[in-house]
Protein backbone atom coordinates (compact mmCIF):
# COMPACT_ATOMS: atom_id res chain seq x y z
CA UNK A 1 0.00 0.00 0.00
CA UNK A 2 2.53 2.45 1.09
CA UNK A 3 6.31 2.17 0.05
CA UNK A 4 9.20 5.00 2.05
CA UNK A 5 12.23 4.46 0.22
CA UNK A 6 15.48 6.32 0.65
CA UNK A 7 13.78 9.31 2.03
CA UNK A 8 16.46 12.34 2.97
CA UNK A 9 14.95 15.68 4.19
CA UNK A 10 17.40 18.36 5.53
CA UNK A 11 16.05 22.04 6.79
CA UNK A 12 19.34 24.07 7.00
CA UNK A 13 21.87 22.06 8.17
CA UNK A 14 19.33 19.81 9.50
CA UNK A 15 19.28 16.03 8.44
CA UNK A 16 15.68 15.17 9.54
CA UNK A 17 15.34 12.06 7.58
CA UNK A 18 18.10 10.62 6.15
CA UNK A 19 17.27 7.42 3.91
CA UNK A 20 14.46 6.46 5.54
CA UNK A 21 12.80 3.12 4.47
CA UNK A 22 9.17 1.80 5.48
CA UNK A 23 6.86 0.14 3.74
CA UNK A 24 2.77 -0.57 4.94
CA UNK A 25 1.07 -3.54 3.48
CA UNK A 26 -3.19 -2.97 2.94
CA UNK A 27 -5.11 -2.71 6.47
CA UNK A 28 -1.67 -2.61 8.10
CA UNK A 29 -1.41 -0.20 11.23
CA UNK A 30 1.72 0.78 11.66
CA UNK A 31 2.90 2.79 15.41
CA UNK A 32 6.32 4.86 14.45
CA UNK A 33 7.51 5.91 17.70
CA UNK A 34 10.77 8.11 17.96
CA UNK A 35 12.58 11.01 20.27
CA UNK A 36 10.33 14.70 19.68
CA UNK A 37 11.78 16.68 16.98
CA UNK A 38 13.08 13.44 15.15
CA UNK A 39 11.48 13.42 12.05
CA UNK A 40 8.06 11.78 12.72
CA UNK A 41 5.37 14.39 11.78
CA UNK A 42 7.69 15.97 8.62
CA UNK A 43 7.81 12.05 7.77
CA UNK A 44 3.87 12.31 7.94
CA UNK A 45 3.87 15.72 5.98
CA UNK A 46 6.03 13.90 3.02
CA UNK A 47 3.12 11.14 2.85
CA UNK A 48 0.55 13.45 2.03
CA UNK A 49 3.19 15.34 -0.29
CA UNK A 50 2.67 18.67 2.04
CA UNK A 51 6.80 18.73 2.08
CA UNK A 52 8.53 17.19 -0.99
CA UNK A 53 11.80 15.47 0.16
CA UNK A 54 15.21 16.22 -0.98
CA UNK A 55 15.39 12.46 -2.34
CA UNK A 56 13.66 9.40 -1.99
CA UNK A 57 10.51 7.81 -3.57
CA UNK A 58 7.05 7.14 -1.32
CA UNK A 59 5.19 5.32 -3.60
CA UNK A 60 0.70 4.73 -2.53
CA UNK A 61 -0.54 2.24 -4.47
CA UNK A 62 2.64 2.45 -6.90
CA UNK A 63 2.32 6.26 -7.69
CA UNK A 64 4.75 8.35 -6.35
CA UNK A 65 3.68 11.11 -4.37
CA UNK A 66 7.14 13.05 -4.60
CA UNK A 67 6.40 13.33 -8.51
CA UNK A 68 3.07 14.01 -9.14
CA UNK A 69 1.51 17.18 -9.33
CA UNK A 70 -2.41 19.15 -9.65
CA UNK A 71 -4.65 16.56 -10.31
CA UNK A 72 -2.73 13.73 -10.15
CA UNK A 73 -1.29 14.83 -6.38
CA UNK A 74 -5.31 15.51 -5.70
CA UNK A 75 -6.03 12.09 -6.52
CA UNK A 76 -3.57 10.35 -4.13
CA UNK A 77 -4.59 12.49 -1.50
CA UNK A 78 -8.18 11.79 -1.56
CA UNK A 79 -6.84 7.90 -0.73
CA UNK A 80 -5.70 9.21 2.46
CA UNK A 81 -7.41 10.55 5.66
CA UNK A 82 -5.45 12.34 8.36
CA UNK A 83 -5.84 12.96 12.03
CA UNK A 84 -3.43 16.02 12.73
CA UNK A 85 -1.87 16.61 15.67
CA UNK A 86 -4.61 18.84 17.50
CA UNK A 87 -7.55 17.59 15.34
CA UNK A 88 -7.08 20.77 13.07
CA UNK A 89 -10.76 21.58 13.06
CA UNK A 90 -12.23 24.26 11.42
CA UNK A 91 -12.94 26.51 13.86
CA UNK A 92 -15.67 28.45 12.02
CA UNK A 93 -17.67 24.92 11.51
CA UNK A 94 -19.75 23.20 14.13
CA UNK A 95 -18.61 19.51 15.18
CA UNK A 96 -21.63 18.48 11.99
CA UNK A 97 -20.59 20.68 9.64
CA UNK A 98 -16.23 19.62 10.00
CA UNK A 99 -17.58 16.04 9.76
CA UNK A 100 -19.92 16.50 6.28
CA UNK A 101 -16.88 19.06 4.72
CA UNK A 102 -14.99 16.38 3.13
CA UNK A 103 -18.07 15.44 1.96
CA UNK A 104 -19.61 18.58 1.13
CA UNK A 105 -16.63 19.83 -0.81
CA UNK A 106 -15.18 16.46 -2.86
CA UNK A 107 -18.46 14.14 -3.20
CA UNK A 108 -21.79 14.97 -5.14
CA UNK A 109 -23.82 13.06 -2.34
CA UNK A 110 -27.22 14.83 -1.51
CA UNK A 111 -28.09 16.51 1.03
CA UNK A 112 -29.64 13.45 2.78
CA UNK A 113 -27.21 10.83 2.45
CA UNK A 114 -24.48 13.61 4.38
CA UNK A 115 -26.46 14.01 6.96
CA UNK A 116 -27.35 9.72 7.53
CA UNK A 117 -23.20 9.75 7.30
CA UNK A 118 -22.43 12.50 9.43
CA UNK A 119 -25.16 11.55 12.42
CA UNK A 120 -23.50 7.82 11.89
CA UNK A 121 -19.95 8.81 12.35
CA UNK A 122 -20.73 11.10 15.30
CA UNK A 123 -22.49 8.03 16.85
CA UNK A 124 -19.62 6.06 16.07
CA UNK A 125 -17.11 8.22 17.86
CA UNK A 126 -19.65 8.48 20.64
CA UNK A 127 -20.50 12.24 19.95
CA UNK A 128 -24.17 12.26 19.15
CA UNK A 129 -25.11 14.94 20.93
CA UNK A 130 -22.61 17.58 20.01
CA UNK A 131 -22.74 17.48 16.47
CA UNK A 132 -24.09 21.47 17.11
CA UNK A 133 -20.78 22.51 19.24
CA UNK A 134 -18.18 24.49 18.06
CA UNK A 135 -14.35 23.57 18.43
CA UNK A 136 -14.19 25.92 20.76
CA UNK A 137 -16.87 24.15 22.97
CA UNK A 138 -15.62 21.14 23.27
CA UNK A 139 -12.59 19.01 25.04
CA UNK A 140 -9.42 18.01 23.61
CA UNK A 141 -10.35 14.09 23.71
CA UNK A 142 -13.58 14.81 21.84
CA UNK A 143 -11.73 17.14 18.95
CA UNK A 144 -9.17 14.20 18.48
CA UNK A 145 -12.83 11.93 18.31
CA UNK A 146 -14.27 14.79 15.92
CA UNK A 147 -11.13 14.48 13.79
CA UNK A 148 -11.10 10.79 13.46
CA UNK A 149 -14.73 10.82 12.44
CA UNK A 150 -13.92 13.66 9.41
CA UNK A 151 -10.90 11.47 8.35
CA UNK A 152 -12.59 8.40 7.93
CA UNK A 153 -16.25 9.92 6.79
CA UNK A 154 -14.86 9.37 3.02
CA UNK A 155 -13.64 5.97 3.71
CA UNK A 156 -10.22 6.44 2.71
CA UNK A 157 -7.75 3.19 2.29
CA UNK A 158 -5.14 4.82 4.33
CA UNK A 159 -5.29 7.08 7.63
CA UNK A 160 -2.63 8.90 9.51
CA UNK A 161 -2.42 9.51 12.70
CA UNK A 162 -0.03 12.46 13.87
CA UNK A 163 0.25 12.18 17.99
CA UNK A 164 -3.65 11.46 18.38
CA UNK A 165 -3.42 11.26 22.09
CA UNK A 166 -1.08 14.14 23.00
CA UNK A 167 -1.74 16.19 25.83
CA UNK A 168 -4.68 13.96 27.00
CA UNK A 169 -5.14 12.22 30.14
CA UNK A 170 -4.48 8.47 30.22
CA UNK A 171 -8.04 7.35 30.49
CA UNK A 172 -9.31 9.54 27.09
CA UNK A 173 -5.94 8.32 25.65
CA UNK A 174 -7.09 4.63 26.31
CA UNK A 175 -10.45 5.48 25.19
CA UNK A 176 -8.91 7.12 21.54
CA UNK A 177 -6.60 4.49 21.29
CA UNK A 178 -9.83 2.21 21.69
CA UNK A 179 -11.63 3.89 19.12
CA UNK A 180 -8.84 3.77 16.36
CA UNK A 181 -9.00 -0.50 17.29
CA UNK A 182 -12.42 -0.29 16.65
CA UNK A 183 -12.51 1.64 13.21
CA UNK A 184 -9.43 -0.30 12.17
CA UNK A 185 -11.27 -3.56 12.15
CA UNK A 186 -14.90 -1.69 10.45
CA UNK A 187 -12.92 0.26 7.75
CA UNK A 188 -9.96 -2.01 7.43
CA UNK A 189 -7.78 0.64 6.37
CA UNK A 190 -4.05 1.23 6.00
CA UNK A 191 -2.42 3.46 8.86
CA UNK A 192 0.78 4.92 10.43
CA UNK A 193 0.31 6.05 13.37
CA UNK A 194 2.79 8.88 14.89
CA UNK A 195 2.87 8.31 18.92
CA UNK A 196 5.09 8.42 21.80
CA UNK A 197 2.58 6.48 23.95
CA UNK A 198 4.58 3.57 25.30
CA UNK A 199 3.32 0.64 26.13
CA UNK A 200 0.23 1.91 25.04
CA UNK A 201 0.87 2.36 21.53
CA UNK A 202 1.92 -1.48 21.32
CA UNK A 203 -1.68 -2.77 21.75
CA UNK A 204 -2.67 -0.57 19.10
CA UNK A 205 -0.51 -1.39 16.08
CA UNK A 206 0.09 -4.42 14.59
CA UNK A 207 3.85 -3.82 13.85
CA UNK A 208 6.25 -0.77 15.53
CA UNK A 209 9.03 1.07 13.34
CA UNK A 210 11.54 3.13 15.53
CA UNK A 211 13.07 6.35 14.14
CA UNK A 212 15.90 7.47 14.95
CA UNK A 213 18.74 10.10 13.51
CA UNK A 214 16.13 10.10 10.66
CA UNK A 215 16.22 6.16 9.85
CA UNK A 216 14.09 3.49 10.73
CA UNK A 217 16.55 1.75 13.15
CA UNK A 218 14.03 -1.35 13.90
CA UNK A 219 10.62 -2.44 12.99
CA UNK A 220 8.60 -5.28 13.84
CA UNK A 221 5.71 -6.65 16.03
CA UNK A 222 5.14 -5.08 19.32
CA UNK A 223 6.23 -8.68 21.08
CA UNK A 224 9.44 -8.51 18.59
CA UNK A 225 9.68 -5.14 19.89
CA UNK A 226 9.76 -5.09 23.54
CA UNK A 227 12.09 -8.22 23.55
CA UNK A 228 14.63 -6.05 21.17
CA UNK A 229 18.45 -6.23 21.74
CA UNK A 230 19.20 -3.11 20.22
CA UNK A 231 20.54 -0.49 22.73
CA UNK A 232 18.64 2.56 21.19
CA UNK A 233 15.21 0.57 21.22
CA UNK A 234 15.52 -0.74 24.88
CA UNK A 235 16.51 2.97 26.22
CA UNK A 236 13.26 4.24 24.25
CA UNK A 237 11.02 1.84 25.25
CA UNK A 238 11.98 1.60 28.65
CA UNK A 239 12.60 5.93 28.77
CA UNK A 240 15.84 5.33 30.44
CA UNK A 241 18.43 8.22 30.82
CA UNK A 242 21.21 6.16 30.87
CA UNK A 243 22.15 4.68 26.93
CA UNK A 244 23.21 5.63 23.61
CA UNK A 245 20.14 8.27 22.90
CA UNK A 246 21.53 11.55 23.22
CA UNK A 247 19.23 13.37 25.83
CA UNK A 248 19.54 17.07 25.93
CA UNK A 249 20.27 17.96 29.56
CA UNK B 1 37.00 49.71 8.87
CA UNK B 2 39.21 46.75 8.10
CA UNK B 3 38.80 44.42 4.85
CA UNK B 4 37.17 42.04 7.49
CA UNK B 5 34.88 44.22 8.86
CA UNK B 6 33.71 45.09 5.07
CA UNK B 7 33.14 41.69 4.18
CA UNK B 8 30.42 41.24 7.00
CA UNK B 9 28.83 44.19 5.63
CA UNK B 10 28.88 43.64 2.52
CA UNK B 11 27.64 40.24 3.29
CA UNK B 12 24.40 41.18 5.71
CA UNK B 13 24.03 43.25 3.26
CA UNK B 14 23.65 40.85 0.27
CA UNK B 15 21.88 38.26 2.33
CA UNK B 16 19.08 41.17 3.29
CA UNK B 17 19.29 42.14 -0.42
CA UNK B 18 18.43 38.24 -1.51
CA UNK B 19 15.86 38.19 1.72
CA UNK B 20 13.90 40.98 0.14
CA UNK B 21 13.79 40.02 -3.34
CA UNK B 22 12.89 36.08 -1.82
CA UNK B 23 9.99 37.71 -0.31
CA UNK B 24 8.63 39.82 -2.99
CA UNK B 25 9.06 36.99 -5.52
CA UNK B 26 6.64 34.70 -2.84
CA UNK B 27 4.59 37.56 -2.43
CA UNK B 28 3.94 37.72 -6.49
CA UNK B 29 3.70 34.35 -6.99
CA UNK B 30 0.87 33.95 -3.78
CA UNK B 31 -0.90 37.36 -5.78
CA UNK B 32 -0.53 35.36 -9.33
CA UNK B 33 -1.57 31.81 -8.00
CA UNK B 34 -4.82 33.72 -6.32
CA UNK B 35 -5.35 35.86 -9.62
CA UNK B 36 -5.37 32.43 -11.28
CA UNK B 37 -8.06 30.11 -9.09
CA UNK B 38 -10.17 33.50 -9.21
CA UNK B 39 -11.71 32.10 -12.64
CA UNK B 40 -11.39 28.75 -11.79
CA UNK B 41 -14.64 26.87 -10.65
CA UNK B 42 -15.96 25.55 -8.13
CA UNK B 43 -16.78 29.43 -6.63
CA UNK B 44 -17.22 29.62 -2.99
CA UNK B 45 -20.06 32.36 -3.33
CA UNK B 46 -20.80 31.11 0.78
CA UNK B 47 -17.59 32.03 2.18
CA UNK B 48 -17.33 35.28 -0.13
CA UNK B 49 -20.87 36.65 1.53
CA UNK B 50 -18.95 35.59 4.79
CA UNK B 51 -16.07 37.27 4.17
CA UNK B 52 -18.01 40.83 3.06
CA UNK B 53 -19.94 40.35 5.90
CA UNK B 54 -16.47 40.23 7.97
CA UNK B 55 -14.83 42.55 6.21
CA UNK B 56 -18.06 44.98 6.83
CA UNK B 57 -19.00 44.30 10.34
CA UNK B 58 -15.21 44.89 11.35
CA UNK B 59 -15.16 48.21 10.19
CA UNK B 60 -18.21 49.92 9.64
CA UNK B 61 -18.48 51.59 13.01
CA UNK B 62 -15.01 52.80 12.71
CA UNK B 63 -15.34 54.01 9.47
CA UNK B 64 -18.59 55.77 10.44
CA UNK B 65 -16.04 57.95 12.98
CA UNK B 66 -13.41 58.28 11.18
CA UNK B 67 -15.24 59.65 8.15
CA UNK B 68 -17.58 62.25 10.20
CA UNK B 69 -14.10 63.30 12.46
CA UNK B 70 -12.09 63.40 9.11
CA UNK B 71 -14.99 65.46 7.13
CA UNK B 72 -15.60 68.18 10.02
CA UNK B 73 -12.15 68.42 10.62
CA UNK B 74 -11.01 69.20 7.08
CA UNK B 75 -13.89 71.85 7.17
CA UNK B 76 -12.59 73.42 9.87
CA UNK B 77 -9.16 73.68 8.35
CA UNK B 78 -10.46 74.97 5.23
CA UNK B 79 -12.98 77.72 6.35
CA UNK B 80 -10.78 79.19 8.05
CA UNK B 81 -7.94 79.22 5.39
CA UNK B 82 -10.69 80.28 2.52
CA UNK B 83 -12.00 83.24 4.73
CA UNK B 84 -8.35 84.61 3.99
CA UNK B 85 -9.44 84.86 0.36
CA UNK B 86 -13.36 85.53 0.64
CA UNK B 87 -13.88 82.09 -1.03
CA UNK B 88 -15.67 80.39 2.06
CA UNK B 89 -18.42 79.46 -0.76
CA UNK B 90 -15.71 76.95 -1.89
CA UNK B 91 -16.02 74.87 1.67
CA UNK B 92 -18.47 72.22 -0.09
CA UNK B 93 -16.23 71.49 -3.40
CA UNK B 94 -13.04 71.60 -1.39
CA UNK B 95 -14.42 69.13 1.04
CA UNK B 96 -15.79 66.75 -1.06
CA UNK B 97 -12.55 66.87 -3.70
CA UNK B 98 -10.43 66.43 -0.61
CA UNK B 99 -12.40 63.29 0.51
CA UNK B 100 -13.78 61.76 -2.51
CA UNK B 101 -10.30 61.72 -4.44
CA UNK B 102 -7.99 61.43 -1.55
CA UNK B 103 -9.17 60.79 1.69
CA UNK B 104 -11.95 58.86 1.67
CA UNK B 105 -10.19 55.70 -0.30
CA UNK B 106 -6.89 56.51 1.46
CA UNK B 107 -8.09 56.86 5.10
CA UNK B 108 -10.66 53.82 4.89
CA UNK B 109 -8.20 51.52 3.49
CA UNK B 110 -6.03 52.14 6.53
CA UNK B 111 -8.78 51.62 8.65
CA UNK B 112 -10.10 48.47 7.57
CA UNK B 113 -6.35 47.38 7.40
CA UNK B 114 -6.41 48.27 11.32
CA UNK B 115 -9.36 46.49 12.13
CA UNK B 116 -10.33 43.98 9.60
CA UNK B 117 -6.85 43.27 8.12
CA UNK B 118 -5.35 42.46 11.32
CA UNK B 119 -8.05 40.41 12.40
CA UNK B 120 -7.99 38.52 8.37
CA UNK B 121 -3.87 38.09 9.31
CA UNK B 122 -4.52 36.44 13.03
CA UNK B 123 -7.46 34.29 11.24
CA UNK B 124 -5.25 32.90 8.61
CA UNK B 125 -2.28 32.71 10.61
CA UNK B 126 -3.97 30.41 13.38
CA UNK B 127 -5.40 28.33 10.86
CA UNK B 128 -1.92 27.83 9.49
CA UNK B 129 -0.38 26.83 13.13
CA UNK B 130 -2.98 25.01 13.92
CA UNK B 131 -3.09 22.81 10.55
CA UNK B 132 -6.22 23.44 9.73
CA UNK B 133 -4.51 24.71 6.01
CA UNK B 134 -3.05 21.41 6.21
CA UNK B 135 -6.30 19.50 6.95
CA UNK B 136 -7.46 21.31 3.74
CA UNK B 137 -4.33 19.81 1.73
CA UNK B 138 -4.41 16.52 2.46
CA UNK B 139 -8.55 16.55 1.52
CA UNK B 140 -7.23 17.45 -1.98
CA UNK B 141 -8.61 20.85 -1.27
CA UNK B 142 -7.01 23.92 -2.87
CA UNK B 143 -6.56 26.71 0.12
CA UNK B 144 -5.80 29.46 -2.04
CA UNK B 145 -10.18 28.45 -3.21
CA UNK B 146 -10.87 28.35 0.29
CA UNK B 147 -9.13 30.70 2.34
CA UNK B 148 -7.65 33.79 0.03
CA UNK B 149 -9.87 33.87 -2.67
CA UNK B 150 -13.33 34.75 -1.00
CA UNK B 151 -11.02 37.67 0.57
CA UNK B 152 -9.74 39.33 -2.61
CA UNK B 153 -12.86 39.60 -4.22
CA UNK B 154 -14.63 40.33 -0.64
CA UNK B 155 -12.17 43.19 -0.49
CA UNK B 156 -12.93 44.18 -3.96
CA UNK B 157 -16.80 44.64 -3.53
CA UNK B 158 -16.33 45.93 0.63
CA UNK B 159 -13.69 48.45 -0.14
CA UNK B 160 -15.52 50.56 -2.61
CA UNK B 161 -18.69 50.22 -0.76
CA UNK B 162 -16.40 51.14 2.94
CA UNK B 163 -15.46 54.51 1.50
CA UNK B 164 -18.58 55.62 -0.22
CA UNK B 165 -19.99 55.75 3.02
CA UNK B 166 -16.94 57.31 4.37
CA UNK B 167 -17.38 59.65 1.31
CA UNK B 168 -20.62 60.60 2.26
CA UNK B 169 -20.17 60.81 6.65
CA UNK B 170 -17.58 63.08 5.63
CA UNK B 171 -19.59 65.50 3.45
CA UNK B 172 -22.06 65.59 5.96
CA UNK B 173 -19.56 65.73 8.58
CA UNK B 174 -17.84 68.84 6.80
CA UNK B 175 -21.99 70.19 6.71
CA UNK B 176 -22.20 69.88 9.74
CA UNK B 177 -19.26 72.14 10.52
CA UNK B 178 -19.55 74.41 7.71
CA UNK B 179 -23.59 74.98 7.66
CA UNK B 180 -24.39 74.54 11.07
CA UNK B 181 -21.50 75.61 13.44
CA UNK B 182 -19.48 77.99 11.35
CA UNK B 183 -22.75 79.51 9.22
CA UNK B 184 -22.32 78.91 6.08
CA UNK B 185 -25.62 78.83 4.10
CA UNK B 186 -26.39 75.13 3.07
CA UNK B 187 -27.53 75.66 -0.34
CA UNK B 188 -23.79 77.33 -0.96
CA UNK B 189 -22.36 74.01 0.20
CA UNK B 190 -23.85 71.46 -1.89
CA UNK B 191 -24.78 73.91 -5.13
CA UNK B 192 -20.31 74.39 -5.12
CA UNK B 193 -20.56 71.08 -5.18
CA UNK B 194 -22.20 70.05 -7.45
CA UNK B 195 -20.75 72.97 -9.98
CA UNK B 196 -17.11 71.30 -9.33
CA UNK B 197 -17.63 67.96 -8.68
CA UNK B 198 -17.04 65.88 -11.44
CA UNK B 199 -17.76 61.62 -12.64
CA UNK B 200 -14.07 61.60 -13.14
CA UNK B 201 -13.19 62.59 -9.45
CA UNK B 202 -15.40 59.98 -8.47
CA UNK B 203 -13.98 57.22 -10.41
CA UNK B 204 -10.52 58.27 -9.38
CA UNK B 205 -11.65 57.18 -5.52
CA UNK B 206 -13.15 54.05 -7.56
CA UNK B 207 -10.10 53.20 -8.77
CA UNK B 208 -7.71 53.58 -6.06
CA UNK B 209 -10.28 51.78 -3.07
CA UNK B 210 -10.58 48.88 -5.49
CA UNK B 211 -6.83 48.35 -5.82
CA UNK B 212 -6.29 49.44 -2.11
CA UNK B 213 -8.81 46.44 -1.40
CA UNK B 214 -6.15 43.94 -3.54
CA UNK B 215 -3.08 45.49 -1.45
CA UNK B 216 -4.53 44.93 1.93
CA UNK B 217 -6.81 41.61 1.30
CA UNK B 218 -3.25 40.39 -0.74
CA UNK B 219 -0.52 41.62 1.94
CA UNK B 220 -3.12 40.45 4.86
CA UNK B 221 -3.81 37.16 3.52
CA UNK B 222 0.19 36.41 2.72
CA UNK B 223 1.10 37.38 5.57
CA UNK B 224 -1.36 34.78 7.75
CA UNK B 225 -0.69 32.55 5.13
CA UNK B 226 3.39 32.25 5.88
CA UNK B 227 3.17 33.04 9.33
CA UNK B 228 5.78 32.10 11.85
CA UNK B 229 5.91 29.56 14.38
CA UNK B 230 3.49 29.74 17.52
CA UNK B 231 1.47 32.93 19.14
CA UNK B 232 4.43 34.72 18.90
CA UNK B 233 4.52 34.25 14.73
CA UNK B 234 1.38 35.12 14.73
CA UNK B 235 1.63 38.45 16.56
CA UNK B 236 4.49 39.23 14.21
CA UNK B 237 2.52 38.42 10.87
CA UNK B 238 -0.43 40.60 11.89
CA UNK B 239 1.64 44.00 13.02
CA UNK B 240 4.27 43.07 9.78
CA UNK B 241 0.36 42.78 7.64
CA UNK B 242 -0.50 46.06 8.77
CA UNK B 243 2.27 47.83 8.68
CA UNK B 244 2.84 46.57 5.13
CA UNK B 245 -0.50 47.35 4.33
CA UNK B 246 -0.32 51.06 5.44
CA UNK B 247 3.00 51.74 3.54
CA UNK B 248 2.26 49.82 -0.13
CA UNK B 249 -1.06 52.14 0.22
CA UNK B 250 0.27 55.10 0.19
CA UNK B 251 3.23 54.49 -1.89
CA UNK B 252 0.76 53.35 -4.39
CA UNK B 253 -1.83 56.33 -3.80
CA UNK B 254 0.91 58.66 -4.78
CA UNK B 255 1.93 56.36 -8.11
CA UNK B 256 -1.41 55.68 -8.59
CA UNK B 257 -2.65 59.55 -8.65
CA UNK B 258 -0.38 60.53 -10.34
CA UNK B 259 -1.26 58.38 -13.35
CA UNK B 260 -4.91 59.37 -12.59
CA UNK B 261 -3.78 62.97 -12.47
CA UNK B 262 -2.42 62.96 -16.30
Amino acid sequence: MIQIVNLRKRFGNQKVLNGLNLKIENRELVAVIGQSGGGKSVLLKHLIGIVKPDEGKILIEGVDITTVTGKDLDSVREKFGVVFQEGALFDSLTVYENIAFPLREKTRMKKDEVNERVLHALVDVGLSEMGNKYPAEISGGMKRRVALARALITEPKIVLFDEPTTGLDPIISSSIHKLITKTHQKYGFAGLIISHEIPAIFEVADRIAMLYNGTIIETGPAEEFRRSDNPYVRQFVSGALEGPIEIIK
Amino acid sequence: MTIYDMTVCIRAIGAWVIDLLAEMGRMFIFLMNAIFTVFRPPFKFRMLLRQIRFLGSKSMVVILLTGSFTGMVLALQIYYTLRKFGSEAMLGPAVALSIIRELGPVLSALMVTGRAGSALTAEIGIMKITEQIDALTSMALNPVRYLIVPNIVAALIAFPLLTAIFDLIGIYGGYFVGVKLLGLSSGTYFSQMETFLKLEDIRVGLYKSLSFGVIVSWVCCYKGYYTGYGAEGVSKSTTSAVVLSSVFILIWDYFLGTILLR
